[in-house]
């Protein structure tokens, strides 16, 4: 805690200048929203990239000066940074690519990007919370704001299903973790993560029944927002009602915010009880990777392959949090980087192709895609070869550095069974790409338009940072090294 | 800059080049596909005109570059008298296959060469990385552009066969990617020659199970791409799909891999495992020469046929290699090559015969050396080189391999001499089927002699199975010298050494 008192330092607002950024750029647009009365989304959809842009400047900004604010409650380190970049650059590019998607629906106004800026604000603050009430608070703005994404198109009666659905699970799974934090304040007396720590690692008073019940509770609570196993039934069904824009947006930035959440708690406070939490986590891990694995080789739907496609990616990163080091810390953070390019990558290019009411949205409406767009097929390979983990693309280091955490930590089965997961879900990527190059184009692609300015550029920035990422990983490794939580 | 980097780099600057090539332009995508392709095999003569035959084993033209800091990944190529053959392979080979493409690929032409350069980056890479984690980079990259050449521009089962290729190889190589890794949390390293000094003081600590473990996550990787019965039942499917550009690299070059990375990484690294698993390879590799050879006695489809003689020949080349003796070693790479270059040869040979006749069973043949002499008489030549005749180069493999494993146990040679015999049989008897007899009137009209480009294509091969068969010293030394080196690592200690003498069979249980 900081000796401030009531009134933060001109330093602690800094810290807090990315957040403050997206919710009073979401505040703005609403207001503005209302001031020209609907018929501004376009300039609306602009104003909101900026406001990103502006929050990526801050974030990086904030972390030029790094430590606690606001009585400690926030920690702009490192670990923040990373993720609050990541999370807006996922925000950025979904918002690049939904203004097409909606003008196609008649649906661009400004309560979309208001509700997409808060949520990346809340996201933006899981990242960077340093006290459990904060991230419940971060984890709910995020959450809300994200159900009703899910449930945006308001006469779509699968929108509004996914959005109840969501709703409706989510809010039970933020009540376990409430719950978790409830129990964690009773046996430590504490909310800080830092003082939670030095409690259990004291061994003084704290009863373990009730610690091994909190940290079980926080669980569930994550789990469920990562998509882990037995958690993950909402995601097919959310992804596949929801807008493909939204659907891009809630496998992403929720996603990530979320294992920063979970990283930064158990790799902080509950490091010291990590022998009651880690073979829990191994479990969910396994469980994770096999059911999204499997179940999805089964889908001939695009966006709940790439659903249950998303839950597999959650199972390879908790493989990371179980090796509960800081190289797997570390080894998470780039995972989550690299999935968060390459899967808004591939729900851009869904998006794109489903056209108005999403009417194609199979994998066999791909057929022949490889030869009618060429450049958008070939950067959807990418994308999907980056899924399948094929060397230099981002996808291919994520697994590396994540089995290597797994290995260094002897979790040799896991690693094993992981990368055999790894080798089944080739099967279904390849599937998408059998279907672009090697079957004669079909009548979905056939009066197909080329794909506009915005989505070229949501493709080329996402294919360009998965390359990246799989040729020149070092820098964003190094970064994520220094940063990681965890010893 | 280093000849070897260069032979790496043009293909990439091929594949990059045409890439933002207008597809229409489809001549002028042939023309630089092959320009690089022979740009490339040109340099490529240089390694060998360069390479030093003498004094100590050890790599050459190398190169050692940061690439990625923590954990040290490096990009450091090199050659030795094992890579160095197989890089040439690459090399020649590529050229040929466009040569081969020119007119038989009439459709997706730009996306067909680019992915044939960035295969022969990969495979050059495969060859000549020495850092654990760029050989499994390079030996992916090669494994997705042959993905697209069997998916896209194979036969009518071609989307299974690709996909069967794909998961068969990823389902290795993932084991192989986590031995690697578990092989760093012991050494701390992924460079091959740190890890060979460290092996070679003792700075390994693994013991016996774990070694075991290692050693069988790469050899699942090399088993399935070699391929060693019974991993081998992807190969018929993506031999006979494949375009024949696609068969021929994936029989001459991509089967080497698996045989590559025996030598370079199961036998220097995992010395103890090797030895106490070889009987069960070795087992395995003479059941595969025999079963190779007998499906490719019945097979009623030319390229199957060819696939199966594929299974049996590398055969050999496990068991060469699981003699442990100097003469099976060199025997084993010797054949790697002379499998590249006959087979390859014959994979064009039954590629030809399908673009007149657009029918790979042997029973739509019959009589084509009638209209077809000089296309006859290169097939005459293949075939017999195939099946191991004096004076052409399987001979010299197979013979160094045969008395390899004598020496190691009669039996071994024994049993596996039984898949030359059956050699000359499936061989001659395509050969009897294909161009004797009375020719028919289809045959007759369809098939046509060997045009100027075909010709181009096949003499380098031609001579060079009776340049390997005649001149085996051009080639020997170097390989000597790096098997020499190979067996070296592989003694274990020096008890076992004398004690294999007597009889290998006791003591490797």
């Amino acid at each position: 805690m900081t000796a401030a008192g009531f009134a933060p330092a001109a330093v602690e607002w800094l810290r807090l200048l990315p957040e403050i950024l997206l919710v009073a750029a979401g505040t703005a647009v609403l207001v503005l929203e209302g001031v020209t009365g609907g018929r501004a989304g376009r300039q609306l959809g602009r104003l909101s990239l900026a406001a990103l842009a502006g929050a990526l400047l801050a974030a990086v900004a904030a972390s030029r000066s790094p430590g606690p604010a606001f009585s400690g409650m926030v920690a702009a380190d490192g670990f923040a940074t990373f993720f609050r970049v990541v999370v807006i650059a996922a925000g950025g590019l979904v918002v690049m690519f939904s203004g097409p998607y909606l003008r196609r629906e008649s649906a661009e106004r400004g309560e979309y990007y208001a509700l997409l800026l808060y949520s990346t604000a809340g996201q933006c603050l899981m990242a960077s919370a340093a006290e459990l009430m904060v991230l419940f608070i971060a984890l709910e703005t995020s959450s809300i704001a994200s159900y009703v994404l899910a449930g945006y198109l308001r006469s779509d009666r699968r929108a509004n299903e996914a959005a109840v659905k969501y709703f409706l699970l989510g809010s039970f799974a933020t009540a376990f973790l409430l719950y978790g934090v409830a129990l964690i304040y009773g046996a430590t007396g504490s909310t800080w993560l830092g003082e939670i720590r030095r409690e259990l690692s004291g061994g003084l008073g704290a009863p373990g029944a009730l610690v091994g019940a909190a940290a079980a509770l926080i669980f569930v609570g994550f789990a469920f927002k990562v998509s882990a196993a037995p958690f993950q039934i909402w995601a097919p069904d959310v992804y596949q009602g929801a807008p493909a824009p939204v659907a891009a947006f809630l496998s992403a930035g929720p996603k990530a915010a979320a294992f920063a959440g979970l990283l930064r708690v158990y790799l902080t406070a509950f490091q010291p009880i990590s022998g009651q939490w880690e073979d829990i986590v191994w479990v969910s891990a396994l469980a994770t990777m096999i059911i999204g694995n499997f179940a999805a080789l089964l889908q001939s739907n695009l966006k709940r392959l790439l659903a249950y496609s998303s839950i597999a990616h959650a199972g390879y990163v908790m493989v990371a949090v179980a090796a509960h080091s800081s190289v797997g810390a570390a080894a998470a953070m780039f995972y989550l980087a690299a999935y968060v390019f390459m899967n808004v990558g591939a729900f851009a290019v869904v998006s794109y192709f489903a056209r108005q009411g999403e009417r194609y949205v199979n994998v066999e409406d791909l057929a022949g895609l490889g030869w009618r767009q060429p450049a958008t097929a070939a950067l959807l390979s990418i994308f999907l070869l980056s899924l399948i983990g094929v060397p230099l693309t981002g996808g291919f280091f994520g697994k590396f550095y994540v089995f290597k955490a797994a290995l260094e930590a002897k979790l040799v089965w896991l690693t094993v069974l992981g990368l055999l997961n790894s080798a089944v879900a080739a099967y279904y990527y390849l599937r998408v790409i059998v279907v672009m190059y090697m079957q004669e184009p079909g009548a979905a692609t056939a009066d197909l338009p080329a794909p506009g300015g915005a989505l070229k550029a949501t493709l080329w920035a996402s294919a360009v940072a998965t390359l990246a990422l799989g040729i020149f990983p070092s820098a964003v490794l190094e970064f994520a090294a220094a940063a990681a939580v965890g010893r | 800059m280093n000849l070897l980097n260069l032979v790496l780099a043009l293909p990439l600057a091929g594949f990059l080049l045409l890439l933002v090539l207008p597809r229409e332009r489809e001549e002028a995508i042939r023309r630089l596909a092959l320009g690089a392709s022979a740009i490339t095999f040109l340099l490529s003569l240089g390694l060998a005109l360069g390479y030093r035959r003498a004094g100590e084993a050890g790599f050459q033209f190398v190169t050692d570059a940061s690439w990625i800091s923590q954990p040290a990944i490096r990009y450091h190529v090199g050659l030795d008298g094992l890579s160095l053959w197989l890089v040439l392979l690459t090399t020649l080979l590529t050229p040929i296959g466009i040569l081969v493409s020119w007119r038989s690929i009439s459709r997706r032409v730009k996306e067909f060469y680019a992915l044939f350069l960035l295969l022969e980056f990969g495979l050059v890479g495969v060859f000549a990385a020495l850092d654990l984690v760029l050989f499994y980079v390079f030996w992916e990259v090669s494994l997705v552009p042959m993905y697209f050449l069997i998916g896209v521009w194979g036969h009518e089962r071609r989307i299974y066969a690709a996909v069967k290729f794909f998961l068969f190889t990823m389902a290795g190589s993932v084991l192989m990617l986590a031995a690697i890794i578990y092989l760093y949390t012991y050494a701390g390293t992924f460079d091959y020659t740190e890890l060979l000094s460290l092996g070679a003081s003792g700075g390994l600590h693994f013991g016996r199970r774990e070694g075991l473990l290692l050693f069988w996550g790469f050899f699942l990787a090399f088993a399935i791409k070699v391929p060693l019965f019974p991993l081998h039942t992807w190969l018929p499917d993506a031999h006979v799909e494949a375009p024949t550009a696609g068969s021929v690299m994936l029989a001459s070059v991509m089967l080497k891999m698996g045989c590559y990375g025996l030598l370079r990484f199961s036998l220097p690294l995992f010395p103890q495992a090797s030895r106490d698993c070889a009987p069960w390879i070795v087992g395995l590799a003479i059941i595969g020469i025999i079963y190779g050879a007998l499906v490719a006695l019945v097979q009623p489809n030319m390229k199957k046929l060819v696939a199966y003689t594929s299974v049996s020949h590398l055969g050999f080349v496990v068991l060469g290699i699981f003699s442990f003796t100097p003469l099976g070693l060199d025997g084993a790479v010797y054949q790697m090559i002379n499998h590249g270059i006959s087979t390859g040869a014959l994979f064009i040979l039954v590629g030809y015969l399908y673009e007149r006749r657009h029918s790979l069973e042997i029973a739509a043949y019959g009589g084509a050396a009638t209209p077809a002499p000089n296309l006859a008489a290169v097939f005459m030549i293949t075939a017999l080189a195939s099946a191991g005749l004096p004076t052409l180069n399987n001979f010299v493999g197979e013979y160094l391999v045969l008395q390899g494993a004598a020496q190691a146990n009669f039996r071994w040679a024994v049993l596996a001499a039984t898949g030359v015999i059956l050699a000359a049989g499936y061989m001659l008897w395509l050969y009897q089927r294909v161009f004797f007899g009375e020719a028919r009137e289809e045959v007759k009209a369809q098939v046509y002699d060997l045009r100027k480009r075909e010709w181009v294509a096949m003499l380098p091969l031609v001579a060079l199975m009776i340049w390997l068969g005649t001149a085996s010293e051009t080639f020997l030394p170097a390989i000597r010298q790096t098997n020499a080196w190979i067996l070296e690592r592989t003694r274990t200690d020096v008890e076992v050494r004398v004690e294999l003498r007597r009889s290998p069979v006791e003591v490797t249980r």
